[in-house]
């Protein structure tokens, strides 16, 4: 059972944080739908400078910078050149698909040491919890820092406060001074780093390889957890957690013979997360919106 | 007279003209153009990889008597078609489509070019101009079988399969076969991943097994996530397509390799010699060229990571499937409900292998769908 909870957690930690930091470029008003491409990108990178400076913390930050890179790109396009954020996010993936692939053909067939594992002192030897949740990789760490950081950041700082504004009415923001450009942008890199080391996190710690396309759509599961999490952060790791479940318990099922086809088992996050967008939209008609108003709305400051 | 000298003129360009295209047919006639259609980029280890080097191989035996052509990265579908087509004008005249999902396209590509050659790798529908080709994978996993039923300790096999088709299910089988034939109270569990790639997904069902008590692992899917897994963690298992131990060098016990060189210059030299043809007949379910060990269409890589004496079970039963001692699925056959498949004395033929959509004793669980 714990060897089973431990694979849950592994299998959730990619989606958390390419989650997390969609959430952020979200909430700023921007809808990037390249996440599966900062992913790869993410992957390609971490591996590269692991088997370039053979240590895997150097991958966490060659992960970190190759999805910033993406979500530059990205930025260019729609935030300086106002294109549309749909087709531009759509277009990052495919391009990223295609460069990873290419920049990843002389890493296809090497193999890389793992990201270890820190115990911290004394909680680790707590029974049975001990084992799950403090004896985790950095990655793991780090990612619970990140919602944990941004709960707060969001809720009761400043300039979250200020990032909210430019998401939900990014003229009002403009009007009162905010550089509403600059913190698209930020947002928008921040969201690349998180989903650039949530991609890390595959070679790094889940499948120590490279082979082209290898997050195999874990960043369109991202971007629907972000719709499931209705733009709560702690609500990311529940949703995260239950994907992750549902997937090993499908396996699980099929280890056992349970007698429930695994396909149902498969439809389930999904299932959920229309039902998620069903409720919010429900919310929307009541006037008490959580989805980002200006959310996909390119800004013109001539305006 | 300007009319007869005009006659005489075009009489002689005419002849030179035709002189011209036998001598060039004549010196360009040795030269056969091959196309080869490739689902991924090759790589260096799986499916794509495994026909890059039969490629090699016809390079080495032909060297300029062939024109090679290869197109990478083709997905099944519509983009399938057109890639077929376009090498198809190209002026190729054997084209080899090197997996399963481009059934359909090179069908249709064929009908449009009725003296090009079609090699389709996997498939079961033939046409004029179409041949299918494919290994006798299931070999090498009855080896597997024999193997992984010598070296379990907890008497727990766990498989990971793509798709429950019959060329995995009778995979699935024939290892069942191997593993009863040295081991009456190990067991498989079969975990379908629905995918033949997702390095993630695979890595993962390998995590549950291990997790559920298997200590030796084999896959029917195509990234060595698996082996590195067992690696991890200290279980064992097989390489798929080809040989993986660099991923795992502790943990694979042998890769079953698939050699598809000896094919495909077999069917370029019939070509050459104008013999070549589809082989169709009655009996011929997976295709005129349906190749496993003692084609040397399967090669079996080294045995590691096992006692000589399990090694020496293993090389026992590779010579026997060679020599055609063993017949994997002679009877008596039962499926793992206690129904009989088959009584004693007589055995499966190809067709009731593709077929196949139950599990025979020894193996878990049922097919879905």
């Amino acid at each position: 059972m714990e060897a089973l909870i431990l694979t849950i957690i592994a299998t959730s930690i990619p989606l958390l944080l390419a989650a997390t930091g969609e959430l952020i470029t979200e909430k700023s008003g921007v809808l990037n739908l390249g996440v599966e491409g900062m992913m790869l990108s993410g992957a390609v990178g971490a591996l590269g400078a692991v088997l370039w400076l053979e240590n895997p913390y150097f991958g966490i930050i060659a992960g970190a910078l190759s999805g910033i890179l993406m979500a530059s790109i990205f930025s260019i396009f729609t935030i300086n050149f106002m294109t549309n954020q749909v087709a531009t996010g759509l277009g990052l993936t495919i391009f990223a698909t295609g460069l990873t692939g290419l920049a990843g053909a002389p890493l296809v067939g090497k193999t890389i040491p793992s990201l270890p594992k820190i115990e911290i002192f004394l909680l680790s030897d707590i029974p049975i919890i001990g084992n799950i949740l403090f004896k985790q990789d950095f990655i793991a760490y780090l990612s619970i820092a990140i919602i944990i950081i941004i709960t707060y950041f969001l809720k009761y700082s400043k300039p979250g406060v200020i990032l909210r504004a430019v998401g939900d009415d990014h003229q009002s923001a403009h009007s009162v001074g905010y550089p509403v450009k600059k913190i698209r942008w930020y947002a928008t890199c921040f969201g690349g780093m998180c989903a650039g080391i949530g991609g890390a996190y595959i070679p790094l710690v889940l499948t120590p390889h490279w082979s082209e396309g290898m997050t195999a759509g874990r960043g369109w599961i991202a971007l629907a957890l972000v719709v499931f999490a209705s733009w709560i952060p702690w609500r990311i790791i529940v949703g995260a957690l239950i994907f992750g479940g549902i997937t090993i318990a499908q396996l699980v099922g099929q280890a056992r013979g349970w007698p429930i086809p695994s396909q149902i088992l498969s439809m389930m996050p999904y299932l959920a997360t229309i039902i998620a967008l069903t409720i919010i939209s429900g919310r929307i008609s009541k006037n008490n919106s959580v989805v980002p108003a200006s959310l996909g709305k390119p800004f013109f400051d001539t305006q | 007279m300007i009319k007869f000298c005009m006659r005489i003129f075009s009489l002689v360009a005419l002849s030179a003209s035709v002189l011209f295209l036998l001598i060039n047919s004549t010196f360009a006639g040795n030269q056969t153009k091959v196309g080869f259609v490739y689902l991924t980029t090759p790589g260096d280890h799986g499916w794509t990889y495994a026909h890059e080097l039969g490629k090699q191989m016809v390079e080495k035996r032909f060297g300029d008597d062939v024109k090679i052509s290869v197109v990478e990265n083709v997905p099944e579908g519509p983009d399938a078609t057109r890639v077929i087509r376009e090498l198809a004008k190209q002026g190729n005249e054997i084209i080899f489509t090197t997996s399963f999902g481009y059934m359909e396209p090179t069908l249709k590509v064929a009908k449009e070019f009725p003296n090009v050659k079609f090699e389709h790798i996997t498939g079961y529908k033939r046409s004029k101009n179409v041949a299918t080709g494919n290994i006798r994978f299931y070999e090498g996993r009855y080896i597997q079988g024999v193997v992984a039923g010598l070296m379990t300790k907890t008497n727990k096999i766990g498989y990971i399969g793509a798709y429950p088709i019959a060329e995995v299910i009778m995979g699935i089988n024939a290892f069942a076969q191997g593993l009863r034939s040295v081991n009456k109270d190990a067991s498989i569990s079969v975990i379908w991943a629905n995918t033949w790639y997702d390095p993630v997904k695979e890595a993962d069902a390998a995590k549950v097994h291990i997790a559920e008590g298997a200590d030796i692992l084999a896959q029917h899917t195509d990234s060595p996530a698996m082996l590195q897994i067992a690696e991890k963690k200290g279980a064992l298992g097989f390489g798929q397509s080809t040989d993986m131990s660099a991923f795992a060098p502790k943990a694979q016990l042998f890769a079953s390799i698939n050699n598809w060189g000896p094919y495909y210059i077999r069917k370029i030299e019939e070509l050459k010699s104008g013999k070549w043809n589809t082989g169709d007949g009655p009996d011929h379910w997976a295709g005129n060229d349906w190749g496993g060990l003692k084609a040397d269409m399967l090669i079996i890589s080294k045995f590691q990571n096992m006692p000589s004496g399990v090694a020496q079970k293993a090389q026992e039963a590779l010579d026997s499937l060679k020599s055609g001692k063993i017949n994997i699925f002679a009877g008596p056959l039962v499926d793992n409900t206690g129904k009989e498949i088959i009584p004693s004395g007589k055995s499966l033929d190809d067709g009731a292998l593709w077929g196949m959509n139950y599990y025979l004793k020894g193996v878990n669980g049922k097919i879905p769908g």
